[in-house]
């Protein structure tokens, strides 16, 4: 397997999202505090093989999120990104 | 009780195997039950969960390929290395159990309101949620023209291959354009390789026509067709993709 097959889309961490946040979060829209492109969470690039789950940013690459899950409870750094638009 | 109902949407649920039907010597359709299911959009996906005897526990994404009008039905790739797709494909009857979570994503979802016309490029099993966006335009007798470009190894390897010749030959503004990339059939007068830009503009509508267009495959395979549209005048925006194959299976 190569690296670059591990990288998959928004939509593989849809269902975690939807299981922390309570609605779906992959049309959410994002923007990234590196570089500044925004768009939906399903349109960015996730990496599962790390302990963690790293979410990146496909302009820039730089990374917007970081979720660690435990047995009993889930870590969520969002310091990659600088907004998040919700529909309500 | 509606709580729960919502609750039992966001998380996970065991639904019963009513049926499985192999599909290609890899892959399998598995038909769902759930008690709480509240219906789904065609594109979505579900996340599927094993639990090993030990605890160890492994999740997958496996795109839907049922129309919402059809009940739940996934199609899954056996995939050797995998840890839940050999289960899923060789090991799993009718009135077992599965635990799903789902339905997931709103963005890589065809609405049968939108009445562009729709260019589809399938790799593969990519061609799952793709076959769900298909069987729902036919289930509401929409007339959105669609053209699917589908990108197998070999005849054998084509998923719906049955379905699929059904709908082209319905003559219903649905159209099927093959590509074989590793072997064709004997008088075989299709595409024989992979996708490229030539392809693309002989078989994709002209970006005048502002289509929509959803791509799903391996990452390689996305990202081609996706430039390739592009260098043809495509807006990027109108470009759905979804990639798959990274986890493992």
């Amino acid at each position: 397997m190569q690296t670059e097959d591990m990288k998959l889309d928004g939509s593989a961490i849809g269902g975690m999202m939807l299981e922390l946040f309570g609605r779906e979060m992959t049309t959410a829209v994002s923007t990234c505090r590196s570089c500044g492109a925004s768009g939906p969470l399903a349109v960015v690039d996730v990496y599962v093989q790390a302990p963690g789950t790293v979410v990146r940013c496909r302009t820039c690459e730089s990374v917007l999120m970081k979720i660690v899950r435990g047995p009993d409870r889930t870590w969520i750094d969002f310091s990659g990104v600088r907004v998040i638009e919700l529909e309500s | 009780m509606e709580g729960t109902a919502v609750l039992g949407r966001l998380t996970w649920q065991v639904a019963q195997v009513t049926e499985t039907r192999q599909e290609t010597r890899r892959v399998k359709t598995i038909a769902l039950d759930l008690d709480d299911w509240r219906g789904h959009r065609a594109g979505q996906h579900v996340d599927v969960r094993l639990t090993a005897e030990d605890g160890y526990q492994a999740e997958r994404s496996y795109s839907i390929a049922s129309a919402p009008e059809q009940g739940l039905e996934l199609t899954v790739e056996r995939l050797d290395d995998g840890e839940v797709s050999p289960y899923l494909v060789d090991e799993l009857r009718n009135g077992d159990g599965l635990e799903i979570r789902g339905p997931i994503g709103g963005y890589f979802v065809w609405e049968a309101r939108d009445m562009r016309p729709v260019f589809l490029a399938a790799g593969g099993s990519g061609v799952v949620p793709l076959m769900a966006i298909i069987r729902h335009r036919i289930a509401v007798g929409s007339s959105t023209p669609m053209r699917l470009l589908y990108s197998s190894r070999s005849l054998d390897d084509v998923i719906y291959r049955v379905e699929l010749d059904q709908v082209a030959a319905n003559d219903n503004g649905i159209e099927i354009v093959h590509t074989l990339t590793r072997a064709q059939p004997e008088g075989w007068s299709g595409y024989s390789r992979r996708i490229d830009n030539d392809m693309l503009r002989e078989v994709a509508w002209s970006p005048s026509e502002s289509p929509s267009v959803f791509v799903c495959g391996a990452t390689r395979f996305v990202e081609a067709v996706a430039e390739g549209l592009v260098g043809l005048g495509y807006d990027p925006r109108s470009i759905k993709t979804e990639r798959y194959g990274g986890t493992g299976g």
